[in-house]
């Protein structure tokens, strides 16, 4: 199924909104996700920030009693269609959890899971393939003398990169972040920050996090969530310095609750 | 943050207070030129003092509060503009200690022509630097741009009062040293008043969000 | 102000009656378990070690069983485990995996969970009389090794599939998730992460479960166990010996229950080894993986 392509915006997300039952965890959202830039997204506890990111790759699927209306378009085709191929979503949609996830299983292993379950065998190919993602993840140097060490031998920061490699081993276009360095100390966090800086070049990011300070320091936009609803979303530059809804100005400067 | 909204307050205190030491400072130095009073004169360069320590501490405490708190929005945008402010009203306050030694040296001679044009000059003027500080209490409102108006009236003042004094060197070039001091008068005023007109911007901008300095009226 | 306290450095002897009680009852019980099984292990031990040789092992008894060997009799219980096990491994892993990944909440699986806890509490003797009735008579295998297999499958199947599934439940949820998200299908993930990572809790299941099956009397009696045969079987059709059904033999029905108990301690000693054997393994193994589990 080919849709419309827009030049722009790899997500085109309208009026959606996502159910838990009857509980209504994301209100009528309409957001465009620009290519090859970094969006942020804030919002207290609960706001349903994280459920919109699972939305994007489908992992919502995984809670049974969950359910969605309206339309979010992946380069043009709505992803909730019952044809859509949700694997292959999967892999162009990538995503790095909060706790880093590596398998128990070697460094190596973990970055060639995605290849070999696509059904590349040849070693070299995947050899290749290990060491390239290791080495766009900035984790190549530290760990290319004990690839065969296990994957949870790392200590947190290096885990989470392994996760990014992981994911980036599937050559995705989109990178899902769901606060991924809430669980990490000071310096792993400011690498990974510059790690993400660096992927904007060739993938699309985006990155739920509850640390302001975090989504104004790289990302290019912000969306502000609150109780479900898109309050506000714009280019990060304006939203920090100048809000437009009070509700965000008061997130933003801390006089919330 | 009941610290922050605290910290915050009291910045604002203290702007108002330099503004009104400011202000006293000018007024006090155009009537010690204009009812000749040295000794007031005298005072005005002596509080100069208090004026630069107020103005230094308030942006320490600026500062301060950028590195503490991290300040967003509109605190992020009244910190930065609360900096800018006190820049230009310290150089009011220099400009009225200019104005002082002026009057002090002006006062050694003989008076040369009445006072008009200067003491309305001052009028104006201090009410600009009155508005600008009542609408940086208030936040948006009408004011700032009523005083950015007014600051071509005090352009015009100045060219009045130079012509007028031009016409006197003139006629009698032995006075042209105290007319040229006069004329700097007018000028110190004119600055004073497009300080104001700075500070009326800035207040622009931390309300709306907008910069609008350096630009023209009709942008 | 407080009133300043001193802290004293020297602790007092706190005698709180209620601890040690309670602490007092449990050291006793927890010591009398361990001493009655104690006892039991030197019984039979002393009455049956002098009987254990190479050749008590690997000979066939003789002299109408009160003299020679064993070895058609550990050859058959060998052989009934070792079958049962394979019969009942791969459907209860299976099954373990269905009821832990696939299985939609509802009646279906409410009612397949009721059906496993109920079998689990069955006595033994029970599926004796079912095995008989299904495999020896309707299945016509006759009183076989085969009959007896699957009787003892049917038996543990429960144990197997509760510990499978709880194995593989154990399983982190955030292994489930990264596999998913790296685009891989539900039994891709099942089949290179969740059952690897499951394997060790599930061999332990197994173990535990081959451990319980040998000792088993009521299910083989009535489907496979036979008084004599010579050696290792011909055909699954063909019934066997076995240890714990050797004992119940000499010790009731044979003809020389004096002369052959001997024997009969030292096939119970053998069956003690060989049970307390596979549950020391189970043990180790449970202990070490427990030991290296990082997450």
């Amino acid at each position: 199924m080919v849709g419309e392509l827009n030049d722009r915006y790899l997500f085109e997300i309208q009026d959606f909104s996502i159910f838990y039952g009857n509980f209504m965890a994301v209100k009528n959202v309409n957001l465009n996700i620009e290519m090859n830039k970094i969006t942020a997204i804030i919002g207290p506890s609960g706001c349903g920030k994280s459920t919109l990111l699972r939305s994007l790759n489908r992992m919502n699927d995984l809670i049974v009693t969950s359910r969605v209306e309206g339309k979010a378009l992946f380069r043009g085709v709505d992803i909730y269609e019952k044809v859509t191929d949700v694997i292959e979503l999967r892999r162009r949609v990538g995503m790095v959890f909060q706790k880093p996830n590596p398998f128990p299983s070697s460094v190596y292993e973990n970055v060639a899971y995605g290849p070999k379950i696509r059904g590349i065998k040849q070693k070299s190919r995947l050899d290749e393939i290990v060491e390239h993602s290791l080495v766009r993840a900035d984790l190549w140097k530290e760990v290319k003398d004990k690839l065969n060490d296990s994957g949870l031998s790392l200590s947190g920061g290096q885990m989470q990169r392994l996760c990014i490699a992981r994911s980036l081993a599937q050559e995705p276009e989109v990178m899902l972040f769901d606060e991924p360095t809430s669980a990490l100390d000071p310096i792993s966090t400011a690498h990974i920050e510059n790690l993400l800086q660096e992927l904007r070049k060739t993938i699309t990011i985006v990155i739920v996090t509850h640390n302001m300070q975090q989504a104004a320091r790289i990302s290019d936009y912000t969306a502000f969530m609150y109780l479900g609803e898109l309050i506000e979303f714009g280019e990060t530059d304006t939203l920090f310095v100048n809000p437009q809804n009070k509700l965000t100005e008061e997130y933003i400067t801390g006089r919330f609750g | 943050m009941p610290i922050f909204d605290n910290e915050l307050d009291m910045l604002k205190e203290r702007v108002l207070t330099l503004g009104s030491m400011v202000e006293t400072a000018i007024r006090d130095s155009v009537r010690s030129l204009v009812e000749r009073d040295s000794e007031l004169a005298r005072n005005v360069i002596k509080r100069d003092h208090l004026v630069n320590a107020l103005e230094v501490k308030i942006d320490e405490e600026c500062v301060r509060l950028i590195a503490l708190r991290q300040p967003m929005a509109g605190d992020l945008r009244f910190i930065t503009t609360t900096m800018k402010i006190t820049t230009d009203l310290e150089r009011m306050g220099d400009l009225a200690v200019n104005i002082a030694e002026r009057a002090l040296e002006l006062n050694e001679e003989p008076q040369l022509k009445s006072f008009k044009n200067i003491p309305k000059m001052a009028e104006i003027t201090e009410e600009m630097v009155r508005d600008t500080l009542d609408a940086f209490v208030k936040g948006c409102s009408k004011l700032p741009y009523e005083v950015i108006n007014r600051d071509d009236e005090v352009d015009d003042l100045t060219v009045t009062n130079f012509n007028e004094l031009l016409e006197l060197m003139l006629k009698d070039p032995k006075i042209i040293p105290l007319a040229i001091k006069r004329t700097y008068v007018a000028k110190y005023l004119e600055r004073i008043a497009d300080h104001a007109t700075n500070i009326a911007e800035m207040i622009i901008y931390m309300c709306k969000g907008k910069m609008i300095r350096h630009t023209t009226a009709d942008e | 102000m407080n009133e300043h306290v001193p802290f004293e450095l020297v602790r007092k002897k706190r005698f709180n009656f209620k601890e040690n009680f309670f602490l007092s009852l449990i050291r006793t019980l927890g010591f009398t378990g361990a001493v009655i099984l104690f006892v039991i292990l030197v019984f039979v031990a002393y009455n049956g070690v002098h009987v254990l040789s190479w050749d008590f092992i690997t000979q066939p008894p003789v002299d109408a069983m009160t003299k020679g060997g064993i070895f058609p009799v550990i050859v058959g219980t060998v052989f009934l485990t070792l079958l049962c096990m394979i019969v009942v491994i791969p459907i209860g892993v299976t099954t373990a995996i269905f009821l832990a990944e696939y299985a939609k909440p509802g009646m279906l699986l409410n009612m397949v969970r009721m059906s496993i806890y109920t079998l689990a509490g069955v006595p033994s003797v029970v599926f004796g009389l079912f095995g008989l009735a299904v495999f020896v008579v309707v299945l016509n295998f006759g009183m076989s090794l085969l009959a007896g297999s699957l009787t003892l499958a049917v038996m543990i199947l429960p144990y197997i599939i509760s510990t499978s599934e709880e194995a593989i439940k154990a399983v982190p949820y955030s292994f489930k998730e990264a596999s998913l998200a790296c685009g891989a299908t539900k039994w891709q993930t099942i089949r290179r992460v969740i059952l690897p990572t499951a394997m060790p809790g599930i061999l332990t299941g197994s173990i535990l479960g081959t451990a319980k099956v040998s000792g088993e009397t009521a299910p083989i009696m009535f489907t496979a166990a036979a008084f004599f045969t010579p050696g290792i079987p011909r055909s699954l059709f063909e019934p066997v010996m076995a240890l714990p059904y050797h004992i119940y033999v000499l010790a009731t029905a044979g003809t020389f229950i004096e002369e052959t108990r001997p024997i009969q301690y030292g096939t119970a000693l053998t069956l003690i080894v060989l049970v307390l054997g596979m549950n020391l393994l189970g043990i180790i193994l449970r202990a070490r993986q427990r030991g290296r589990k990082a997450w």
